[in-house]
Order: C-alpha cells, then structure tokens, then sequence
C-alpha cells in the first residue's frame, strides 16, 4: 500500500534525470561565445542568489531593533514600542516603493554609465543583469554633479528586470534600517501619528535623497572625478549613507521633542531610566550582529571575482569590529563606570558600535584595521552616551551615540585606514583603488569628510525643519499624562504584557477563558487536586 | 490566643526558611513578593553609565498564623538560618490575630490551625 502510494516519487526522479541526459546530448558542441554566456548568466545567478540572501538577513535586523528598543525601555511603554517597530517596516515598504527607490536610484545608470562601459567596480548594474535603458534620469548638474534620480517610480515598468527586482529588495531593507533607529531615540514619548509621519519622511525623502549622493551616482560619490578627491566618497555598506541619516535623524529628533518626564533634574543632574528587560536587548543585539552579516558583506552586491573577495573580507571584518567594540565597552564600563563593573546596556551599545563603524570600511581594510576601528567606536560610543547626558539630550537607547557618531567614525575611517586593495580599483570611476592616509593617499580623506559633512548638516537641517513642522501640528509629543501612565494604553489601546490571566481572565482556573461563570466548576476541576 | 508572624528575608534564604519552619513543624505559610528598604536605603546600581539608587529591593515575606506559645521557637528558627550579620537580613514583625476560619470545615481559633505533624505534635504538648 505505502509502497503503490509514493511510487511515483523515484518515477519523476527517473524521468527528471532521463530528460536532463537527452537535452544535454542533444546539444551540439557550444562555440565560445556561447560558454561565456552561460558562463555569464551563471555569475550574475549567483551574484543575485546572493543579493537576496542579503536583503532576507538586513530583512530580519528588524527584529533585532524591536527587541533592543523595547527591552531598554519600560514595560508600560512595549506596545508602543514593538508598534513602531513593525509598522516602520510597512511604512517604509511602500513608501520607497512609491517614491524613495526612484529618487535615490533613478540616475544610477545615468552617472554609471561611463563606469559600466570600463568593466569596473561601482554601486552598479554589472554585477546583477543587464540594466540596459532603466533607471537613467535624474537631476544632474554639469554631468557629473548628481542631486537625485527621477525614474523607477512603483518600479513601473521594472518588474520584469529581476537585477533591478533584487537591487530594490536589499535597497529596501538598508532603508528601513536608517528609519527604525529614530523611533529609538524618541521612544516612550513619541506621537503614533508622528511616528507615521516620520516613517515617511525618511522612507521618502531624506533618506533616498541623501543616499543618492552617496550610492546613486550622486556628486558625494563623484568627487574622485570631479575634484581628484580619492575615489570620491566611500562607503560600502553604509556607515554614512545608513548609520549617520538614521541617526542623525534620531539626534534632531530627540532634541526636538525633548526629554522624557523625570531624564533631568531642575538642577541638570541626570536620572536613569533602566529598561525593562536586558534579556530583550541582548538577544535583539546577537539578532542584530547576525543581520550584520548580510548587511556588509551583502553589500558587494555579487558573489563571484572581486565581489567575492571583498564579500569574504568585509564579514571578517564585520565580526571582528562588533566583537571588539563589546569588549572596548564592556571594559570602559568596569573600569570607569559608576558601578565599576561591565554594564551590559552599555556592551550592547558597545557591540553595535563596532558594528556601525566598520560598515563603511569593512571591504577595504585589513583585519587589524578592523579591530581598531571597532575598538575606537567601543570608547566612542561610551564618550558620546556621556556628552549626550551632559546636553541633556535624551536618547533612551544610545541611537545616536550608536549610529550617529561611529557612522561618522566609520566614513572617515574608510579615509585613514583603506589598503589599496586592488579589487577596488575603479571604485566610482577613479582607476586606482580605494586608498586611505596610512598608505599614502591624502586626498581620499577629503571625500569621506565631505560625506560626513555634508550628511550631517543636511540631514539635521531638514531634520529640524521637519520635526518642528510635525510639532506645530500638535503629532509629535504625546500627551503628558499618556506618557506618565505609559502609552501603550492611551496610544495603543492595548497593554503590552497581557499574560496576568487573574487580571485579564478572572483566574488561570476559571473565568472567562475557560468559559465559566461559576467558581464552584472551576474548583471542582484543577482546584481541588491543590 | 493567636499570633501572626510577619517575616521580611532575603530572597536567597527563602529555601533554607522554608525548610528549617517544615522541620519544626511549621506546616502552613504563604509568601509574598514585597520591595521594600530599612536603613541601608539600597544600593547603587548603573545603566547605560548613569548611576542610579535601587532602594526598592526585593524581599520576601513570609506569612505564619500560630499559636502564641509556638512564636517564640519559630522566630528563632527563622533567625537561626536567615542571619547573615550583615545589612539586609531583614525583619520580623509579631501581630496578634482576631480570630482563623478554615473555609473547608468551618473551624475556628487554635482548632483551625491544627494540622497532623504539626508543632505542636512535635513538641509533645500538652493540647490546650
């Protein structure tokens, strides 16, 4: 019976293989042209296998945002919280499929074009298909000078390219990561409906735009050519173009909204406010530094020749920073802190500042390099926690210290610390590779600073502008008394801990989950066995 | 007469209590999680590097409904296992009770309290 059941399975197997046998001896002997096409089409297979894998790892930081925000905040605040976590995903989904994808991306092939006719590396179509005709308008200055893209709106027109399918997903999810990690910095006090606001704002405009400069064509990465500034500005996997909007938005966004009742003493001393649960935290930072791994070496955009080395290269790299930049943390703390002992809020900001710093330099630096900048940002981020306190500028989870500052550091790492790697030659159209001070280029710096200048000031600019406009409107700041007794009630109608069944339910043996109304039944069930 | 023992420990010595009242022959108690402090007012603690004053920390307390001739023996067992010496033993607190009804049979007083292997059967009492 089993046996008539499944006799089919080794049938097909039988046939599949039968099929496969006859189609290849039916070919004629390939000419070589037709070899390298395979080849070819092999490659770019690979190199979007790749790609998606990446998008689905960055995909899944998401979880690991939600659980750090939530766990270093307050148990009458997680649903709100958690809320923003999620629906800054949706949000931002649709947002920069509507707009953001076209204005960051809509010149690529514009500004590339020159670079995809030398055969060379760029934050272009080669690695992944062929992008013949798309994304090719935008507004550009004097050829060269690239503000934002203007084509790829709803992808029309685009969903039968699967490179530009895949290019979209992984572009999707970098974004979402700069928008998850202002809800951070504002959280316990943000307005959901100015929640949502930002969530557009970043999803649609600031971010595309901003990152445009950088990974679009755009003029931050043409200074190699337009001023022999290096290779222009450099940024693999975005400490700049990720790290610093997301938390520059998150440092503007919290002086705008101000500080949490009870951060600050009328005398300027600060008080804590420890987060309800550093299980959450933890786990959501290994979550993190696991999404890590697609997010670096993810961005190679390929997986065969160069792409590969620099892949491989960029997750050692990326292991290595985050490991060291825990440490660095943890050890500041025990010596140093007021506790004098290893403060694991603190090695969680530690670890993900590490993290953040070597995003930019990760496929262009040795491995001792990376242990460097890892270390440096795990002192950085401890530095920056205590200025912020002393600004008396309240960031519940450290966003900006995080991701503002040691996105800075690791821009201008890239300056510093480059090797030469020849498997960056050509990096924006500059023929020689990426190189940094330490080993004999001085100009490379100027174009990583002028990254890291001009993100900031434009980010934190409209940054403000923005944030005051969503405050005249009444939607950025939560009532005062929702945020006293938590917003998860007042804002979300919903609390976030409800496993308190005596609460809820009238009792874990009786009440209305189990569908009685009589004590005397629950009793005489699992009560009486006590 | 009836007392009731209030005892607020450590945390830690819940188990050792728990254990050494049995032995005794304190066979009914039920406990509470409080948070509570005395003189030491607390302890420091820090997150994300700003120092911080826990001066809510956690206790238990321990619930005994006896009777009075049993109190003295029973507070000694719970000191015997739960001094340390040191700032946060805790403390105890004797009240006297109105009256106990067991729900199940409707007993009342010294009867309610009762139970096979009790203390009072452990000493060897006379009961009165």
């Amino acid at each position: 019976m089993k046996l008539r059941k499944h006799f089919w399975i080794p049938a097909l197997v039988l046939a599949m293989l039968l099929a496969t046998t006859g189609a290849v001896l039916a070919q004629d002997t390939p000419d070589a042209a037709a070899v390298a096409a395979t080849a070819s089409d092999t490659a770019t297979s690979v190199n979007i296998l790749w790609v998606m894998l990446a998008s689905f790892l960055v995909f899944f930081m998401q979880a690991g945002f939600a659980l750090v925000e939530t766990g270093f905040t307050r148990a009458k605040n997680v649903a709100h919280t958690m809320m923003m976590n999620l629906m800054v995903f949706c949000i931002g989904a649709l947002g920069y499929w509507l707009v953001g994808f076209a204005l960051q991306f809509g010149a690529v092939n514009h500004t590339y074009a020159d670079i995809n006719n030398m055969g060379a590396w760029a934050f272009s179509p080669i690695s992944m298909g062929d992008w013949t005709g798309v994304l090719d308008t935008g507004v550009i200055l004097n050829g060269q000078w690239g503000v934002m893209g203007l084509s790829g709106f709803m992808l029309a027109g685009l969903t039968a390219n699967f490179g530009v399918l895949a290019f979209f997903m992984f572009q999707m999810v970098f974004m979402d990561t700069a928008a998850t990690i202002p809800t951070g910095s504002m959280a316990e006090r943000l307005n959901f409906k100015g929640f949502i606001l930002m969530g557009l704002w970043v999803s649609m405009f600031i971010y595309p735009v901003v990152g445009m400069w950088v990974w679009g064509g755009g003029w931050l990465a043409n200074l190699g050519r337009t001023m022999g500034w290096g290779n222009g500005a450099v940024d693999f996997a975005g400490s700049g173009v990720v790290h610093m909007i997301g938390g520059v938005t998150a440092f503007i966004g919290a002086i705008v909204i101000g500080p949490r009742i009870g951060r600050f003493n009328k005398n300027g001393t600060a008080n804590a406010i420890p987060g309800h649960n550093i299980p959450m935290g933890i786990l959501g930072t290994i979550i993190l530094f696991f999404g890590w791994f697609g997010f670096n070496p993810g961005s190679a955009l390929g997986f065969t020749g160069a792409f590969r080395n620099l892949a491989v290269l960029a997750a050692v790299n990326t292991l290595l920073a985050g490991a060291i930049g825990g440490i660095v943390a943890m050890l500041v703390m025990w010596w140093f802190g007021p506790s004098k002992r290893p403060d694991p809020a603190m090695s969680v900001n530690g670890v993900l500042a590490g993290l953040v710093a070597i995003t930019a330099p990760c496929a262009f630096v040795d491995t001792w390099a990376a242990v460097v900048i890892g270390g440096i940002a795990g002192v950085l981020v401890v530095l920056a926690t205590f200025a912020l306190e002393k600004m008396r500028i309240d960031d519940p989870v450290g966003a900006a210290p995080v991701h503002m500052v040691n996105g800075m550091w690791g821009v201008l790492a890239v300056g510093i610390f480059a090797n030469g790697n020849p498997d960056t030659a050509a990096w924006n159209g500059v023929p020689t590779p990426v190189t940094g001070l330490l080993y004999g280029s001085s100009t490379q710096i100027l174009a990583q600073l002028a990254e890291v200048g001009a993100i900031f000031v434009t980010v934190f600019v409209l940054g403000f502008v923005f944030f005051k406009i969503v405050n005249a409107i009444g939607w950025l700041r939560a009532k005062p008394n929702d945020e006293l007794v938590g917003l998860d009630l007042p804002e979300m109608g919903a609390p976030g801990y409800t496993t308190d069944d005596v609460v809820m339910h009238g009792g874990m043996l009786g009440g209305r989950m189990r569908g009685s109304t009589s004590p005397v039944r629950a009793t005489s069930t699992a009560g009486a066995q006590r | 007469m009836t007392k009731k023992i209030e005892a607020i420990i450590r945390e830690e010595a819940l188990q050792d209590v728990k254990d050494a009242l049995r032995e005794v022959g304190i066979v009914g108690l039920n406990v509470h999680e409080v948070h509570g402090h005395g003189r030491q007012g607390g302890i420091e603690l820090s997150w994300r590097g700003t120092a911080y004053q826990m001066d809510l920390l956690p206790k238990i307390q321990i619930n005994i409904v006896l009777s009075d001739h049993n109190v003295e023996r029973t507070i000694d067992t719970i000191i015997k296992v739960t001094r340390t010496g040191k700032e946060g033993d805790g403390l105890i607190f004797v009240y006297p009770v109105e009256d106990v009804i067991r729900i199940r049979t409707g007993e009342r007083g010294r009867e309610a309290l009762q139970y096979k292997d009790d203390i009072d059967e452990k000493t060897k009492s006379p009961s009165r």
